[in-house]
């Protein structure tokens, strides 16, 4: 059993064909890759495989369970969790709350123990408490603890991102383009700190990106999806080789 | 002595006030004026946990007020007086000093309930569709208990003065004082709590961007709800309060000018801010009374006052900070959580 498969994924959107009988299968401990031009459905496919889209056909097994109907904290208890193109960390909260906020599908307390401070509230905030500091400090961001995400340089933030998804212990970390807005110095960053996480932590990465780089030297698997179809699947060396892929990044030689 | 700074604090004020009124160094006016202040603290407080953390904009404070000012003075009434609609008193008056801040509890509840009720539809919809319901919410309120002929219509219903003769029969101090004290002081660590928490954070997240805290696993639309009522519940309270401190309820006084206040309260003192908030009510209670000479013109003076800070100071008095965030030196002295 895969960890992810997902089966004859169709996604309307009043009409317009988003993504069209996808068929992809993601093995336990596996880094993938998906790729495509712009406008090709990867976001789209995130947001269905995160439970924000309900797709119009298909469905979407994660170990097993199928995942149509639940909403977006659903899945994300699941294990499920992901990063976003464009940075969205609660911008007015400080970085520990930002991971602390990320552990909400699993408190343990209800609210009678929250309003009366009951020794299993305090007990709970604590635990959560000291594992996003760990967290913060295997990532040797604590310093920043305290700080509003905002004041951080904007890599500093990707990691933040990145750590907060991780934050809630997940099975399958989704990264939707992580090296977009980055500096090249950055970017070569971003490729050790994935491949650390990788290896330091027990999951699955799926991440979409439009730097070869980035792709090439991380991910073992690589889907190309164009116009919301699974064109091409293999790995880096086949994908680069590939006339369909060529095809739909640079277009047909003959006009 | 860090952890006790603050309940001393409270202690010493109680018995200040409670002193003086009780040897009436400070007249009844004033004591109403003080009474006041602490119910437009519950008020603007928790409004301000819906409209400044979680950034939804409820128009409608003023119809939870009134449920939770009718059910509280109806039970008060019949069960603790002796009353033309509701006859012999339901259980002996003497209980009335302890079973006052459950009736008041009841009646927080049957807001919470009319808030769930009215939270239900709105939330599928945001932003302004949230304004419009509540504002028919409020509307819907009063113009039920208006049509409800048993608890004296749109002439009011009345009585409560006599639970508190009820309470004053188990010992001669000033009751009101003592319960709104309490309660002022029981709203403000509620939703301190609430808000300290990690659940409650989960409600700056939501104002912060509502599909990353969906995604990052808050259950969005739970915590949208539990927030509301507690909102609503607590604007029940403060109802309760307000009925019994007037002795008479109109289902005229909780219309749309009530829940301006109440959202004029909010904005004054500044979003989100807890503090701000306090500060917002017990300054406009002072003002509402000494502009009280300009009759009608005050509400002339009030808005204009509004539209200067929004002009100056947008953000209100403490914008989204909190006592501590201002004077982060105070920390040393105290510790409320």
């Amino acid at each position: 059993m895969s960890l992810l498969e997902v089966d004859n994924l169709t996604q309307l959107f009043s009409g317009l064909c988003a993504v069209s009988e996808l068929k992809l299968a993601l093995e336990e401990r596996e880094l993938v890759g998906l790729i495509g031009p712009n406008g090709a459905g990867k976001t789209t496919v995130f947001n269905i495989v995160s439970g924000f889209y309900q797709p119009t056909h298909g469905e979407i097994r994660f170990q097993g369970r199928n995942l149509a109907g639940l909403k977006p904290h659903q899945v994300s208890a699941l294990g499920i969790t992901r990063t976003f193109q464009n940075i969205r960390l609660w911008k007015e909260m400080s970085v520990l709350d930002n991971i602390l906020v990320a552990q909400h599908y699993h408190l343990g307390y209800g609210l009678g123990g929250l309003f009366f401070r009951t020794p299993r509230y305090l007990k709970r905030e604590k635990d959560i408490r000291i594992r996003a500091f760990e967290l913060l400090e295997i990532f040797k961001i604590d310093q920043f603890a305290d700080e509003k995400p905002t004041n951080l340089p904007y890599g500093m933030q990707r990691k933040v991102e990145i750590v907060r998804a991780l934050s809630s212990g997940p099975k399958l970390l989704l990264l939707d383009e992580p090296a977009a807005g980055l500096q090249a110095t950055d970017v070569s960053e971003l490729i050790t700190l994935i491949q650390w996480v990788f290896d330091q932590f027990d999951l699955s990465i799926w991440m979409i990106e439009h730097q070869m780089k980035v792709v090439m030297s991380l991910c073992s698997q690589i889907s190309v999806i164009d116009f919301g179809k699974l064109i091409a699947s293999g790995t880096p060396e086949e994908i680069q080789n590939n006339p369909e892929v060529i095809k739909a990044y640079l277009g047909d030689d003959q006009l | 002595m860090k952890r006790l700074s603050v309940p001393i604090l409270l202690v010493i004020l109680l018995s200040i006030l409670m002193g003086l009124s009780y040897f009436e160094v400070i007249d009844l006016y004033i004591q109403t004026i003080i009474l006041f202040m602490g119910i437009n603290i519950i008020t603007s407080t928790s409004l301000n946990l819906v409209n400044g953390n979680m950034g939804e904009f409820s128009c409608g404070h003023a119809g939870f007020i009134a449920v939770g000012a009718y059910v509280s003075s109806v039970l008060s009434v019949a069960l603790f007086t002796k009353s033309r609609v509701f006859g012999a008193p339901l259980l002996p008056p003497e209980l009335a000093a302890y079973g006052f801040p459950f009736v008041l509890i009841v009646g927080g509840i049957a807001s919470a309930l009319t808030g769930l009720l009215i939270a239900i539809p709105s939330f599928r919809t945001r932003d302004d569709y949230l304004a419009i319901i509540t504002i028919a919410a409020n509307y819907i309120i009063i113009t039920a208990i208006i049509n409800i002929d048993k608890i004296g219509g749109a002439r009011g219903f009345m009585g409560m003065k006599r639970v508190i003769f009820a309470m004053e029969k188990c010992a001669e101090i000033p009751w009101m004082i003592l319960w709104v004290f309490l309660f002022t002081v029981l709203t403000v660590i509620i939703i301190r709590r609430y808000m300290t928490s990690t659940y409650g954070k989960g409600v700056e997240a939501i104002r912060q961007d509502e599909i990353a805290a969906e995604i990052m696993g808050v259950n969005t639309n739970r915590i949208k709800l539990v927030t509301f009522m507690i909102s609503s519940g607590l604007a029940g309270i403060a109802g309760g309060l307000y009925a019994h401190t007037v002795g008479y309820v109109n289902p005229k006084s909780f219309d749309l000018l009530k829940s301006t206040e109440a959202l004029v309260m909010v904005y004054l003192g500044g979003m989100g801010s807890i503090t701000g908030s306090i500060l917002s009510a017990v300054i406009f209670t002072l003002m509402l009374e000494l502009l009280r000479p300009l009759q009608i013109i005050k509400w002339v003076a009030i808005p204009l006052l509004l539209i200067i800070i929004m002009q100056f100071r947008p953000e209100g008095i403490m914008g989204h900070r909190e006592l501590s965030d201002i004077f982060p030196k105070l920390k040393k002295f105290y510790k409320f959580k």
